[in-house]
């Protein structure tokens, strides 16, 4: 028997489509970021809220995944912007494949921000890399306050931790407090944002976020590029 | 669900290796992975044995090395892994530790043997 040392990362074939993709986003300046979580957290929701308020002149596109249907890029065009269904048939994930082969068509050089809704799915996006700069995950508050626990993966990956549904926290037991902690002792670093897209309490913030993470993305860009 | 792609993928890299030896068969490739890596060892190894099932590496064994996550403390720099998230450093009880790594999903060895001499041989004398 002869052991020989094997060197790299088992999704290799992934993480080299996701370095080109993430190499051309740089290069149009692109941010693009990958929205995350269970199945109905509110990520479309969340989006249609986002583009609603957005200028309509924002050079923003968005990829939106499912396993079956055009229902959510239905959704989402009435606003105006580029989306673009993908249907992964059955895959529980989107990967750096999928986003390379939809976005052949579009000119990068005409957008400033690409938003990507992943596969509503808590474990399996939180391995592929799509050549994003920040994940984000969303958590509801008809979800259980230890699913960062549960699902470790996801928020120690996130940048951005978005409790979405928080019209209802009058009427469920969630315990924002504890839901925060669990969230910080996964990641210590995360940052919380807490939206309702009924009432539209912390839509700003998130807007905002976004515009702070566009200005330090292309500080980001500038700087490697000096 | 995803683990089914990542034996794949395992098995890929497997047979990437063996093309660079030829007259050797792999008998056990052994990769690690972090628990913040999001894969489940059971359904991998499930998945890693249902694909090698009645195919030329049947019996090929896989080796998962589970890791913690690992730390660096901020204060004293010591590394150390976390257990339950705690991130409070060992040496010097500082709760100022950073998360250092715990998602990898690597490869790290692979094990052959030589194709048996007497088999060949065998053939040659036929």
């Amino acid at each position: 028997m002869n052991r020989v040392p094997l060197e790299g990362k088992v999704l290799n074939e992934n993480a080299r489509v996701a370095a080109e993709l993430r190499e051309r986003f740089r290069q149009h300046r692109v941010l693009v970021v990958n929205l995350i979580s269970s199945p109905g957290s509110g990520k479309t929701t969340l989006l249609e809220k986002t583009l609603e308020n957005l200028p309509t002149a924002e050079r923003v596109a968005v990829l939106t995944g499912d396993l079956q249907t055009e229902n959510d890029a239905n959704r989402l065009k009435r606003y105006g912007f580029p989306v673009k269904q993908i249907v992964t048939g059955g895959t529980c994930h989107l990967d750096a494949r999928m986003i390379e082969k939809h976005i052949a068509d579009w000119d990068f050089a005409k957008l400033d921000l690409l938003i990507i809704e992943n596969v509503g799915n808590l474990v399996c996006p939180s391995s592929y890399d799509l050549g994003e700069a920040a994940k984000i995950v969303l958590l509801s508050v008809t979800e259980g306050e230890d699913k960062p626990l549960k699902y470790p993966s996801i928020f120690f990956k996130s940048e951005l931790m978005v409790l979405t549904k928080t019209d209802l926290l009058p009427y469920v037991p969630f315990d924002i407090q504890e839901a925060v902690e669990n969230a910080r002792r996964v990641h210590p670093e995360i940052e919380m944002l807490r939206v309702s897209c009924l009432t539209g309490n912390g839509l700003r913030d998130w807007l905002n976020w976004l515009e702070r993470r566009k200005r330090t993305f292309l500080a980001d860009v500038a700087e490697t590029v000096a | 669900m995803h683990e089914l792609g990542i034996a794949n993928s395992i098995l890929d890299g497997v047979a990437k290796e063996i093309e660079r030896r030829p007259g050797t068969r792999p008998t056990k490739v052994g990769v690690r992975i972090g628990q913040l890596a999001g894969v489940d060892p059971d359904a991998l190894n499930f998945a890693f044995e249902a694909l090698t099932l009645e195919t030329d590496l049947q019996g090929l064994k896989l080796a998962i090395e589970f890791r913690a996550p690992q730390a660096r403390c901020r204060d004293c720099a010591n590394e150390y892994e976390i257990h339950n998230y705690d991130l409070t450093c060992p040496a010097c009880q500082s709760p100022n530790g950073q998360c250092i790594g715990g998602d990898e999903l690597e490869f790290a060895y692979l094990e052959v043997e030589e194709d048996e001499p007497c088999a060949a041989g065998r053939k040659s004398s036929e």
